[in-house]
């Protein structure tokens, strides 16, 4: 769950991590009040979305008055802002922060992540060198340094002093990255995030390091343990669709094709998503059923395929296993056609544990489906459908 | 004999009395596996499906002699239930339960780090010794003996592989699912070792998929080996739009090394032969057995 970056710059302030004056604003006369009372130009205008790649896709807009900020508020708020890490439809923009520009005479790139093979916490961090404050792009990091970092605390303090050493900074600074290392680290466990990107991070003329901008994602495996944190993801939350699917024990993800695809677990969920591209075609969306969900969730995540306006046919590829049989998944695909009166064709591959009670409900159903004997002849099938061929 | 689980495998189920442990420990019973004990915090000295439940791991152990471990323990309790099973010195943990927070198996692999034990998982379908031992969740009725060894990273995706692998002839020595988590147990080369070792196996089929680099790993460790097995390669997720995270918390590009191309490519390489779509394993698989036939 990626959080805003007001809610995670304001996450970081409690473990003293600064980031620059900024007024959160919903509305272009709450973004020009927030433009005059942070004084100092130019300003900031910032889409808040819970998603990266703002600056190529014209969501961060420099102000050098009051007047230009309200436009700026203008152009973004109750748009749709599509950038290359969200889906294809976008994300709506109901507020922005308003923040003043810094200047700094160095910059670097600093994040906190997981380092798979290692297990550990790692801190990665690049020098970026001097960038002008209307410069500034998210342009790729030369020169990443990284440091794993164990929890249980063999390494510490000699070591982070040693990192910053890599830098070449004078030894004030570098003294205060440690810090700011430590304390980014302290916050990244006490969150449980999976990662905290810093990028830019800037050091300015008095020697202070500020948060320019700040990305926060939280495990979402361990949002049991935040529950003060669950109304900020609703706030990010990504997609409205992606959401809903979640609740019901789907990962969904939105794309940009035609061919709906209804699919138990990832990895046959991916396969199902080359197959469709080897046969040329174009997913409508990645789907994967969790093992956990029921006929009615499994309705829940055929409708977020059947409401896709792209969407002109459904391939359902399914691997019956020992917690959720096909019929379970037959049944839900049912349920999603009889409240609809959009009939959109089928194509099914459905094989493993009760296919043959599969078989019995869907002749039940009456739904316009064909069904394939092995996933290919069924990714094909479907294929031809939306291109108009069969 | 097989290489994780067999018919001396005495398995023990951590949280067994849960609707998920109940289910699955019964159709591990149907299978054929001998299990010995369920371990259930607080209701100890009870039986359960016939089997007597024990507090703790380390009891279980000394009473049954339990030498393998299943846990289907909730994401909140589950680490601490790997750990509990680790310090009882188990020499293997299959942890079933999805959605552990990463920072709880960062734990968990501290404790494993020169343990005795195996870990399996989590967010793994399991290991299945085909007619003779199932330990985890899986489909099994496609399933059956013979000399292909399978490891993976998905569990829907295994089934569809043994399936086609049965259906073009061949069985299966020991399939093995690492889990789709960023950080857990065995990895792929762990497995490799074990199959590349193991005489009843003749040949590696390796299901990856985008994120993490452990394919490379893998490919790595196959160039260097000395005594290597054929392998035979499916990497899905070419098409995964990036920076998106696609089911599997480990599933997801951050750049170059996690996406499908490199790691097909790093396989390759190797000398693994890849199997060109997901529905072509088994004839892939059995083209290069004739080829060896030959």
């Amino acid at each position: 769950m990626q959080v805003l970056e007001c809610d995670a710059k304001k996450l970081l302030s409690r473990h003293a991590i600064a980031s620059p004056p900024g007024i959160v604003a919903a509305t272009p006369e709450e973004a020009e009040a927030a433009a005059t009372r942070l004084g100092r130009e130019p300003v900031f205008v910032k889409a808040q979305i819970g998603a990266g790649d703002r600056m190529s896709a014209g969501g961060i807009r420099a102000a050098h008055s009051a007047a230009e900020a309200k436009v700026a508020a203008r152009a973004l708020l109750g748009r749709k802002l599509v950038t290359s890490q969200t889906s294809p439809d976008g994300l709506v923009v109901d507020k922005v922060l308003v923040e003043r520009g810094i200047a700094a005479k160095r910059e670097f790139y600093l994040a906190v992540s997981i380092d798979p093979s290692s297990a550990t916490v790692m801190i990665t961090a690049a020098d970026n060198g001097e960038v002008g404050v209307e410069q500034r792009a998210a342009k790729q990091s030369a020169g990443l340094e990284r440091l794993l970092v164990h929890t249980k605390g063999e390494r510490g303090p000699g070591e982070i002093a040693e990192f910053c050493g890599r830098f070449s900074l004078p030894a004030d600074a570098a003294e205060s990255l440690g810090e700011l290392i430590m304390r980014l680290h302290r916050a990244f466990i006490e969150l449980d995030a999976g990662l905290i990107e810093i990028n830019p991070l800037a050091l300015t003329d008095a020697g202070e390091w500020v948060a320019i901008d700040a990305k926060l994602a939280i495990d979402d495996n361990a949002m049991f343990r935040h529950p003060d944190l669950a109304e900020l993801g609703r706030d990010a939350e990504t997609d409205y669709v992606e959401l809903h699917a979640q609740r019901h024990q789907i990962n969904f993800v939105q794309m940009a094709g035609d061919i709906g695809a209804v699919v138990n677990g990832a990895g046959l969920g991916l396969a199902t998503l080359d197959m469709i591209r080897a046969a040329g075609g174009t997913p409508a969306n990645f789907m994967d059923i969790r093992t956990t969900a029921r006929s009615l969730d499994i309705a829940q995540g055929v409708n977020l395929v059947l409401d896709n306006p792209r969407t002109k046919v459904v391939l359902v590829n399914v691997f019956g296993g020992g917690m959720q049989p096909c019929d379970t998944i037959i049944e839900g695909l049912g349920i999603a056609y009889r409240r609809r009166r959009r009939m959109l064709p089928v194509v099914l591959r459905v094989t493993g544990n009760n296919e043959d009670l599969a078989r019995l409900r869907l002749a039940n159903f009456n739904l316009p489906s064909t069904e394939c004997p092995d996933m290919w002849q069924a990714v094909t099938r479907a294929v031809a459908i939306a291109q108009g061929r069969a | 004999m097989s290489i994780l689980v067999d018919q001396n495998t005495r398995l023990l189920c951590q949280g067994m009395t849960g609707w998920a442990g109940t289910y699955h420990t019964n159709r591990m019973i149907q299978y054929g596996t001998k299990v010995v004990a369920g371990v259930t915090p607080g209701k100890g000295g009870k039986s359960h499906l016939d089997v007597p439940i024990f507090d703790s791991v380390a009891e279980a152990v000394r009473t049954t002699g339990a030498n393998a471990s299943a846990v289907f323990v909730p994401p909140d309790r589950a680490a601490g239930a790997m750990i509990e099973a680790i310090e009882a010195e188990m020499p293997l943990v299959v942890a079933v339960t999805e959605r552990v927070p990463v920072l709880d198996m960062i734990r968990v692999r501290e404790a494993l780090a020169g343990s005795r034990t195996r870990l399996v998982g989590p967010n793994s379908q399991g290991v299945l010794a085909p007619g003779v031992c199932q330990v985890g969740v899986m489909a099994t009725d496609r399933a059956y003996r013979g000399t292909i060894g399978v490891v993976s990273r998905s569990a829907s995706l295994t089934s569809e592989v043994i399936s086609q692998l049965t259906a073009a002839g061949l069985g299966q020595s020991e399939t093995i699912g690492i889990g789709g988590d960023p950080v857990h147990g065995m990895s792929f080369v762990d497995c490799l070792k074990l199959f590349f070792a193991d005489p009843h196996t003749e040949v590696v089929v390796l299901i990856g998929e985008i994120g993490g680099t452990e394919e490379q790993q893998a490919a790595d460790y196959i160039r260097g080996a000395d005594a290597k097995k054929p392998v035979v390669a499916l990497v899905v997720g070419k098409h995964a739009p990036p920076r998106r995270r696609m089911g599997h918390a480990g599933a997801l590009v951050q750049d170059a090394p996690a996406d499908a191309a490199s790691k097909i490519a790093a396989l390759r390489d190797a000398g693994a032969v890849i199997a060109p779509s997901p529905h072509l394993v088994g004839v892939t698989t059995r083209d290069l057995v004739a080829r060896r036939a030959a």
